[in-house]
C-alpha cells in the first residue's frame, strides 16, 4: 500500500523486537469471535489515476458549467488563487490544533489576525477562532445568551435562515429552551410591534439575521432598542459576509453569529464552511470555542497561545460552555487570506459590485414579475413572485445552463410562487438578461399546471 | 544541551510581524473586473444602512501576503515534517490526491441547493462513502451531517434520546468512564443528560461489577471509547453490551480510536448500537491546525428512523435524492448536508486503500505503538501492563523524582525535532505521556523518536534543569499562559488609538 512506509523486512524486525510471533498476536486482546476473518466489502484498492477518473466522473455529473442565481446561505464569490497556494502548505494543512504554542506560532498568529479582522468587520470587540458553520454558531450564540441572562425563552425571527432555525430547534428542545417566532412584515423586516409583544421577562435573547433570509437588511437599531428595553440580548446572524463591505454592521448587537463562507470558501456542496461568534469583551467568558491571545515568552518576546481554556470541554468537561473541540481552522485561514487580499478598500469595492449586479437584475426582473419586500434596503438577494411555479421556470432555465432562484415554498409556504434570487460579482449581465428573458416568456403566458416535481 | 540530535538541525527562520503592521493606504492585492452593469449609488440604495468605513482592515500587496503566510507557516510543526505522536489524535499522512479531487470544479462549486438532477455526482459520493463506512463499522445506517467528532457525539446522544423517548422515557443519565475524552461529558450535558462517572479497573478497563451496580432504568447509555484512551481494547465488551441492553440502555461508542480496528474488528459485531467516526483521524482528512473535521454517526436499524434529516435515497427512476419526510427525525444538527469536502477526501482514502490496504494500515498502526512501548518501557513507567493496541500510555513517575514532569519532557522533545505526544491525558494516569505513532511512520522515524525519548530520560537524570527550561531551539521559549488568561489580549489594536 503506497501510503505505508515499511518493507516486509522492517515489519519482521519490529515484530522480533517486540517478541511477537506474528502480527495476529497483537490483535489477540480482541476476543476471537469479534475478529474479522474476511475482507471488508469495500471497493478494491485503486491507482491514483483511477481515483482521479472516478471523481472526475462525479464532478461532471455535478453540473460544473452552470451560471447560478442561488444564494440562501451559500454564496458564489471569486476565490483568489493564493488562498489555495497558501493553505496547501503542509505546515498549515497537516498541523494539529495549536496546543503546543512553541511549534504552532504560525497557526496561532494567523488566528489572532482572523479574530482581529472579524472584530473590525462586525464592529464587535472580540471574535473566536471559528465554529462549525453559521447555523451552529447561531445556536451556540443563543445558548450563550441564555447563560448570560439566566433566562430560558428565545424569540426567533421567521426571516432567519430556515435551516439555522431547525438547528436551533434541535438543540433547544433538549435544553428546555422555549422558542417563539417573530414574523416579517410587508417590507421583509421583522414586525416590530409583534416582536415587542412577544418579549417576556424570561426572554434571554432575540435572534435575527441581517441581511435576512429574504435579502432584506434589518433595522438593527430599532430591534436592539426593543430587546434591551426588556433586558434581553440581541443576537444577529450574518450569512452573507461580503455584505459587511458596504452594509453597516449590527453594532448594536450583543452577539454576532456569522457564516464566513463568502470569504474565499468554496461552495463545496454545503461544507466545510466557517462559523464565527463575535461579541463584547464583557461576555467573553461565556463564549464557546477556541480563542487565541497575545502574551510573551520568558525573554519578553511577543507570542500567541490558546487562552481562556477554562471555558472548554477538555478542562471543564460537563460544565464547559460548549462541547465543541475540533473547529474549522483551515477554513478560517481561507477567510483570513481572503480578507487580507481584499482588505479595507477591496471589500468595499467587491460589495459594491454585488450591489450593482443585484440592482440591475432586480430592475430587469421587476419589469416582468412582482418584486416582494422591495421597500426596504437589500444587499445581493431579492424575492421575485411569479404566476408560474418557480420550479417550472427553473426547469426551463436549466436548458439555458442557468440555475434559477431558490423557490421559497420549501420553507415558507405562505410565500407561494416566490423565489429568492442572488447575484454576486460572478453573475454576468448576459446571464441576468437571459434569465430575465425566460421570466418574461413565462409570465406572458398562462401558468402551466402544478409542476412541483419537475426540477427539484 | 550539547547532546546531538539526528532528527533536526537549527536553521534561520524569517521574522514576521502582524499583517496590520505592514499595511499602508494605497497598497492593494486585488483587482476587480470592470462592471458590466450600471454603477450604483450605495448611499441611495442603502440609506442609513450604508457602511462608510471598514476600520483597521489591512492594505497590502500580493507578494507581502504570500511572504506573510509562508513565513508564518514555517513556524509550525506538521505531519509533513515528521512524526506527530499525539495520542488519540491519529496524526497520519494526509494524501494529496484527496485535496485534488475535492477541488474538481463540479464538486468545489456545487451549490447545496442546486437541483438534484445536476447533483448526482455529489450524491453518489455521499452514498458510496456511507456504504463504505457502514461496512467498516458493521452498523446498519449512517448520517454524515455532523461537522466534527463532538458534533457526532451530540448527534448520537440525540438519537439515543429520540429512540428512548419513542419508548416512553428518555431517561436521565449517561455513564462515562473516568478515562473518557472531555467532549463526552460536555456532550451529555448539552443533550440534557446528567453525567455519572464509571471507574476503571486495575487493567484500565471498564470495571464490570461497577457497571452492573450503576446500570439501571435511569441510564440512557454508556459512552465507551474502544480501544479506550489507554489504547486498551475493552476485552469484556460483550458483557458490557449485554448489561446495557438487559436494562434497556444503549451502548454508544466514541470512534476516536477506530484506527486500531478498521478491517480487523467491527463495533457493530460487538454490540455497539451507535457510534461516531472522526474522518479527520481514521480516514486521513487533514487536521488543518484544528479543523475542519467530520463526525459521521453510524447506527443499528432501531435508531435509523431518528437520523437527522435529510437522508439520501434512491428514487423510483434510479437517481439519487434527499428525503426530508422523516417524521421521527431528531431534526437537523447543521445547515445543508455536513462537511462534504471531507467526504470526498475520506472516500479517496478508502479507494486508495481497498480492503487489503485498510487492514494493513491498522496492523501497522498497532505494530508501531507496540514497538515504541517495547523500546521505551525500561526508561518510562508503564502504569498499565495490559496489551496496547494503536497507542501506548506511559507516566512520568520515574522522571518526577527529579522534578521533571510529562509537560517538560514534551517540551524537550521539540528540541529533538518532534512534536510532543499528548500530555497529562487520560486523567486516570497521573502525569501521562500518551503516544500514538499511527501507521504513517517508518521504522527509521520510530527509531529516531525512541532515541530522542531515551536521550531525554537520560538528560532528566543528568541535567534536569535544562529539561525544565526546554524548548531551547524554538522561535519563542515557553509562553506565559497565565498572563494571557488573566489579561486577555484577543485582537490587535493600533497603537495610536
Amino acid at each position: 500500500m503506497r501510503y505505508l512506509p515499511k518493507s516486509p523486512t522492517d515489519r519482521e524486525a519490529m515484530l522480533k523486537a517486540i517478541g511477537a510471533r506474528s502480527i495476529h498476536e497483537l490483535f489477540e486482546p480482541i476476543p476471537a469471535q469479534y475478529r474479522l476473518k474476511r475482507d471488508l466489502n469495500v471497493p478494491r484498492q485503486m491507482a491514483e489515476s483511477e481515483i482521479m477518473d472516478w471523481f472526475d466522473q462525479c464532478s461532471r455529473e455535478n453540473g460544473d458549467e452552470y451560471s447560478i442565481f442561488l444564494g440562501a446561505g451559500a454564496y458564489y464569490h471569486y476565490r483568489p488563487v493564493i488562498i489555495d497556494s497558501l493553505i496547501s502548505r503542509g505546515e498549515f494543512l497537516t498541523a494539529y490544533t495549536p496546543y503546543q504554542p512553541e511549534v504552532s506560532q504560525g497557526t496561532l498568529q494567523s488566528i489572532f489576525e482572523f479574530q482581529t479582522m472579524i472584530s473590525e468587520l462586525t464592529g464587535m470587540e472580540v471574535a473566536n477562532a471559528s465554529m462549525y458553520d453559521g447555523s451552529t454558531a447561531s445556536t451556540e450564540a443563543v445558548l450563550m445568551a441564555t447563560r448570560l441572562t439566566g433566562r430560558r425563552s428565545v424569540t426567533v425571527a421567521r426571516s432567519l435562515h430556515p435551516e439555522y432555525r431547525e438547528v436551533l430547534a434541535t438543540y433547544a428542545w433538549h435544553q428546555g429552551i422555549r422558542l417563539s417566532t417573530a414574523s416579517f412584515g410587508e417590507n421583509g423586516r421583522i414586525n416590530l410591534k409583534e416582536f415587542d409583544k412577544s418579549l417576556t421577562p424570561d426572554t434571554a435573547c432575540i435572534l435575527i439575521q441581517s441581511p435576512n433570509f429574504l435579502g432584506t437588511i434589518e433595522d438593527v437599531a430599532a430591534v436592539a432598542d426593543i430587546a434591551h428595553k426588556h433586558g434581553a440580548l440581541l443576537v444577529v446572524a450574518i450569512a452573507e459576509a461580503v455584505s459587511l463591505g458596504i452594509v453597516e454592521p449590527p453594532r448594536q448587537a450583543d452577539i454576532i453569529a456569522m457564516e464566513a463562507q463568502s470569504f474565499g470558501v468554496p461552495l463545496g456542496f454545503g461544507g466545510p464552511y466557517c462559523g464565527v461568534i463575535a461579541t463584547r469583551e464583557q461576555y467573553v467568558r461565556q463564549m464557546p470555542g477556541r480563542l487565541v491571545g497575545q502574551t510573551t515568552d520568558r525573554k519578553g518576546k511577543r507570542g500567541f497561545v490558546l487562552t481562556l481554556a477554562t471555558r472548554e470541554q477538555h478542562i471543564r468537561r460537563e460544565k464547559a460552555t460548549s462541547n465543541i473541540c475540533t473547529n474549522q481552522a483551515l477554513v478560517a485561514l481561507m477567510a483570513n487570506i481572503f480578507m487580507t487580499v481584499y482588505g479595507k478598500v477591496g471589500l468595499k469595492e467587491l460589495a459594491k459590485q454585488n450591489l450593482a449586479k443585484t440592482a440591475y437584475a432586480a430592475s430587469k426582473f421587476g419589469k416582468h414579475a412582482r418584486m416582494l419586500f422591495a421597500s426596504a434596503p437589500r444587499f445581493n438577494e431579492f424575492v421575485v413572485e411569479t404566476k408560474e411555479d418557480p420550479y417550472a421556470i427553473n426547469h426551463r432555465l436549466l436548458g439555458h445552463k442557468i440555475v434559477g432562484g431558490f423557490p421559497l415554498k420549501k420553507f415558507l409556504p405562505e410565500l407561494g410562487n416566490a423565489a429568492l434570487w442572488c447575484c454576486t460579482e460572478m453573475t454576468s449581465r448576459t446571464a441576468i438578461d437571459t434569465a430575465a428573458g425566460v421570466l418574461r416568456e413565462s409570465e406572458a403566458t398562462e401558468p402551466a399546471r402544478e409542476t412541483a416535481e419537475v426540477a427539484r | 544541551m550539547t547532546r546531538m540530535t539526528r532528527k533536526a538541525t537549527r536553521h534561520t527562520s524569517q521574522n514576521e510581524g502582524l499583517i496590520f503592521e505592514k499595511s499602508s493606504p494605497g497598497k492593494a492585492a486585488f483587482k476587480l473586473p470592470p462592471l458590466d452593469v450600471p454603477e450604483v449609488d450605495a448611499a441611495q440604495l442603502l440609506g442609513s444602512s450604508e457602511r462608510k468605513d471598514l476600520g483597521n482592515m489591512p492594505e497590502v500587496s500580493e507578494i507581502e501576503i504570500i511572504r506573510h503566510f509562508t513565513r508564518l507557516s514555517t513556524w509550525n510543526y506538521a505531519i509533513d515534517l515528521g512524526m506527530y505522536p499525539l495520542g488519540s489524535c491519529t496524526m497520519k499522512y494526509n494524501p494529496r490526491v484527496n485535496e485534488v479531487v475535492t477541488r474538481l470544479p463540479g464538486l468545489a462549486n456545487g451549490h447545496p441547493y442546486q437541483p438534484e438532477k445536476i447533483s448526482q455526482g455529489a450524491l453518489r459520493i455521499i452514498k458510496t462513502l456511507s456504504e463504505c463506512l457502514t461496512e467498516i463499522t458493521g452498523m446498519e445506517a449512517i448520517t454524515l451531517q455532523p461537522a466534527a467528532g463532538a458534533h457526532g457525539e451530540l448527534t448520537g446522544l440525540l438519537l439515543v434520546r429520540g429512540y428512548l423517548e419513542s419508548k416512553g422515557n428518555p431517561r436521565k443519565k449517561i455513564l462515562i468512564p473516568d478515562s473518557a475524552h472531555g467532549t463526552n461529558p460536555a456532550t451529555a450535558a448539552t443533550v440534557g443528560y446528567a453525567v455519572e462517572n464509571l471507574k476503571s479497573n486495575a487493567q484500565g478497563m471498564v470495571d464490570v461489577p461497577s457497571l452492573v451496580a450503576q446500570m439501571n432504568e435511569d441510564v440512557a447509555a454508556l459512552m465507551l471509547t474502544n480501544p479506550n484512551t489507554l489504547g486498551v481494547f475493552e476485552q469484556e465488551i460483550h458483557k458490557i453490551a449485554e448489561i446495557m441492553h438487559a436494562k434497556g440502555g444503549l451502548l454508544y461508542m466514541d470512534g476516536a480510536n477506530m484506527n486500531a480496528l478498521v478491517g480487523k474488528a467491527r463495533p457493530g459485531d460487538f454490540g455497539v448500537d451507535v457510534m461516531h467516526l472522526n474522518l479527520h483521524k481514521t480516514f486521513s482528512t487533514p487536521h488543518g491546525g484544528g479543523g475542519p473535521g467530520s463526525g459521521p454517526v453510524a447506527v443499528k436499524q432501531c435508531l435509523e428512523p431518528f437520523l437527522p434529516k435529510p437522508v439520501i435515497v434512491t428514487k423510483a427512476d434510479g437517481t439519487l435524492g434527499f428525503d426530508y419526510n422523516r417524521p421521527q427525525s431528531v431534526g437537523r444538527v447543521r445547515a445543508f448536508y455536513g462537511n462534504f469536502g471531507m467526504f470526498t477526501r475520506a472516500l479517496a482514502y478508502i479507494l486508495a486503500n481497498g480492503p487489503d490496504g485498510l487492514r494493513q494500515t491498522t496492523e501497522d498502526a498497532v505494530l508501531n505503538a507496540n514497538y515504541i512501548r517495547k523500546e521505551l518501557e525500561d526508561v518510562y513507567d508503564l502504569p498499565y501492563s495490559t496489551p496496547s493496541m494503536h497507542e501506548v500510555v506511559f507516566s512520568d513517575k520515574l522522571q518526577a523524582k527529579q522534578g521533571v514532569k510529562t509537560g517538560d519532557i514534551a517540551k524537550r522533545l521539540i528540541d529533538y525535532g518532534f512534536h510532543p505526544y499528548t500530555v497529562s491525558f487520560p486523567l486516570i494516569v497521573h502525569g501521562a505521556l500518551m503516544i500514538e505513532p499511527t501507521e504513517s511512520e517508518s521504522k527509521q522515524e520510530l527509531d529516531l523518536f525512541i532515541e530522542a525519548m531515551r536521550s531525554i530520560a537520560q538528560e532528566v537524570q543528568e541535567e534536569p534543569q535544562m529539561v525544565l527550561e526546554a524548548p531551547h531551539h524554538t522561535r519563542v521559549s515557553r509562553l506565559d499562559e497565565v498572563a494571557a488568561a488573566r489579561n486577555p489580549v484577543l485582537r490587535w489594536k493600533p497603537a495610536a488609538q
